[in-house]
């Protein structure tokens, strides 16, 4: 089973990605934990929502607000980088922790890079499906590249002016 | 000035070692080169047309011995005796190896300097007025706002991949030497009628191939709300900028094309969730901010002695005269004065400095000026407090280092980016163009009669020479492989920001000289009174001036 890094540790990925290439399709969900991408969860919702083992993903050009109301229920939420250039998904990470709560696995997927894990944790992104691009274990000590830091973000609700002393 | 405390010493040097790390990822092959440009550049480094090219920070100007003499020894040791002082105030290296970086910014880390952010999709050094805090038109000084900014913005999480570059400029005075509204944000920090300090917010400006003034989209900030409406502006613009085109990625382009209000709204909108939160300042931060910014201890002076000493020496000494009419400024403080060293004497790439001078410069202002300098846009380097019973011994030692030209405001103390021998995005080369036009127009008091005169020069669209608002700009451009020169003429980068507009066709490299001649002519003969370049032109407009640089000869 591919690995990836969650909560600093290096895990089996147990989440199934549905990809949909179809956008008029209807897919079904197989049954075990699948991430879904956002349209199909707005889709069907209602069906979906029942179920604990059923994630969400979004590119970093939808709208998190879409989610706004399903945070709570939602067990994961992934957010795709197309290409590691591409920074808005470290804004939608911290408007998902901060701004609308969400407290199970955020996700980073795609084009991100290793060393950008220290930011995308501290925008709130628990959890690196670094796609094999870069070894995992060099990886996990990447995380931990700046450990202070002078703003609040997802992960310190203080900036460092509260807290100097 | 600002100083460290162990959390600043600690997130720069841990920023160092991370950057340590990366370099010996890339040059062992274990980091990929696209992967590690944005890596090199959020450290400063580029890769120029001959060697890389190292910027460091140096934040809204300020500067102490201490890091003049670092800054010094680097040149020595690891490049080849000279740095830059760029556009935005900052200090560039043309010469080091890149295996050598991570030591550099470590020496530089401990004398509390970095090159974090100064290149980059991210948020830039954020640059002030040269005068902070000890001009006479000052409402407010604007460098703890600007220390804040500096801290906010280093290693931000969450703008360190955003469309484009970004730069904020901070002012507190009434003619704006911040060039305020040519930035992605500009501040200015004023006190309401209230009595509450805060800051007027212009988004949007900025130079470049779309050159464009700023668009206020708020009147009055409280001060207390900096953070967390700069964290909004941010955010929207991380969001909704372009990312298709860089060359529409700026956030000027979103505002324009958003429309200032729609934009102002957006931002308020996100500033909902964020405002009042805990990034909101407090007022002990803005009070510890504050404390480095005190007055020196100045001594109480005779000032009326020491103009009276002045007026006998200058009686006496022409030339000392003349530098204390373009040299020297007045200052807040009875018996203080400002004065500006020149890095424009002919011959030498404006802005360029060797490391012996900075040694000199070091010595200087531990003598002079309570061992502080200020660097300015206009790449020349300032001594803020000198009593003005020691400027004659002053311009004495800075006529022996070279750094006593007074052409301070003239046209030849011009801005000029370091273009084709430096640069590999250049055009065309700007240093040899602003050489012979130093040249040319070497007779000092010509230069003295036509008055304040800004003459700005890039080696291409980027516009790093700030072509756009000089009085009269020059824009290096490529034809057919050649390389040949805009002329444009009515920019100012004042509170009466304005863009040049262009005179027409380009011109080759061994005309250039001969066209600022004939500008000038034709100003000197039109010209009322001692009225300025840019006042003249903004009365008669371009077609007199290309009517005779067009001319045929006949
Ligand atoms: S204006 Fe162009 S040539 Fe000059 S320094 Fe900037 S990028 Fe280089």
């Amino acid at each position: 089973m591919p690995k990836l890094i969650k909560d600093k540790a290096i895990v089996e990925n147990a989440w199934q990605w549905l990809a949909v290439n179809d956008e008029d399709a209807a897919p079904t969900v197989p049954v075990g934990q699948v991430i879904v991408p956002l349209k199909l969860w707005l889709a069907q919702r209602d069906t979906l929502g029942s179920r604990q083992d059923v994630g969400v993903y979004l590119q970093n050009d939808e709208n998190p607000e879409d989610l706004k109301d399903d945070v709570s229920k939602l067990p994961l939420i992934a957010i795709e980088f197309p290409a590691f250039m591409d920074g808005r998904g470290f804004t939608l990470g911290r408007l998902f922790r901060e701004r609308y709560g969400f407290k199970g696995e955020l996700r980073a997927a795609g084009g991100f890079i290793r060393d950008q894990l220290t930011y995308l944790s501290r925008c709130g992104f628990n959890a690196f499906d670094c796609n094999e691009t870069f070894d995992l274990d060099s990886a996990l000590s990447s995380l931990n590249d700046l450990p202070e830091y002078y703003q609040a973000a997802a992960d310190q609700e203080l900036p460092l002016f509260r807290r100097r002393d | 000035m600002y100083a460290y405390d162990q959390y600043d010493h600690q997130i720069i040097s841990d920023r160092v070692a991370q950057f340590r790390g990366q370099t010996e990822r890339y040059l062992a092959g274990d980091l990929k080169e696209e992967e590690f440009l944005p890596l090199r550049l959020q450290n400063g480094l580029y890769v120029q047309r001959l060697a890389p090219m190292l910027r460091v920070n140096v934040p809204y100007g300020m500067l102490n011995s201490t890091q003049l003499r670092r800054l010094a020894h680097i040149a020595r040791a690891y490049d080849k005796g000279y740095c830059h002082i760029s556009t935005r105030q900052n200090v560039q290296f043309n010469w080091p190896e890149l295996a050598n970086v991570p030591d550099i910014l470590a020496e530089l880390a401990e004398v509390e300097m970095h090159a974090t952010q100064s290149s980059g999709n991210c948020i830039r050094n954020t640059t002030s007025d040269q005068f902070a805090g000890i001009a006479p038109d000052e409402e407010i000084d604007p460098r703890p706002y600007c220390e804040i900014i500096r801290q906010w913005s280093t290693l931000h999480p969450e703008f360190a991949f955003l469309p484009r570059k970004f730069k904020v400029a901070v002012t507190g005075a009434n003619d704006d030497r911040a060039a305020v509204q040519l930035h992605d944000i500009g501040l200015q920090v004023v006190q309401n009628d209230a009595g509450e300090i805060g800051f007027k917010v212009i988004v949007g400006g900025g130079l470049g191939r779309t050159p464009v003034l700023g668009s206020l989209i708020k009147e009055f900030l409280p001060q207390q709300h900096l953070l967390s409406y700069m964290e909004a502006i941010l955010r929207v613009y991380n969001l909704l900028g372009r990312r298709d085109n860089k060359y529409k990625a700026r956030i000027k382009i979103l505002v324009r094309a958003m429309g200032a209000e729609a934009f102002a709204e957006k931002v308020d909108a996100e500033w909902e969730f964020l405002k009042d939160g805990p990034s909101t300042l407090t007022l002990e931060e803005i009070e510890r901010a504050k404390r480095f910014f005190t007055e020196p201890a100045y001594e109480t002076l005779d000032a009326a002695a020491a103009e009276a000493s002045l007026d006998a020496q200058a009686k006496e000494h022409k030339a000392f005269k003349i530098w204390l009419t373009r040299n020297v400024r007045e200052h807040r403080k009875a018996g203080y004065a400002a004065v500006t060293l020149s890095l424009k004497p002919t011959g030498v790439a404006p802005g360029d400095v060797t490391d012996s001078q900075l040694d000199t410069i070091a010595g200087l202002a531990d003598q002079f000026s309570f061992a502080e300098v200020r660097t300015t846009h206009e790449q020349n380097i300032v001594l803020g407090d000198v009593r003005k019973s020691d400027l004659f011994e002053l311009w004495q030692a800075a006529k022996v280092a070279g750094f006593a030209t007074p052409n301070i405001g003239t046209l030849t103390d011009m801005i000029c980016c370091p273009g084709g021998d430096f640069c590999s995005l250049a055009n065309a080369k700007s240093i040899p163009i602003a050489e012979s036009i130093q040249r040319r127009f070497d007779d000092m008091d010509y230069l003295y009669d036509l008055g304040d005169i800004d003459l700005n020069i890039s080696g291409c669209m980027n516009a790093c020479g700030h072509h756009h608002v000089g009085h009269i700009g020059i824009l290096g451009v490529d034809k057919k492989g050649a390389e040949f020169y805009q002329v444009q003429l009515g920019g100012s980068a004042g509170s009466d920001a304005s863009l040049g507009k262009v005179l027409g066709p380009a011109f080759g490299q061994d005309e250039m000289s001969d066209v600022i001649t004939k500008l000038l002519d034709v100003f000197v003969e039109i010209r009322r009174g001692d009225e300025l370049f840019i006042d003249t032109y903004r009365r008669v407009g371009l077609v007199p001036f290309k009517e005779r640089v067009y001319a045929k000869a006949n």
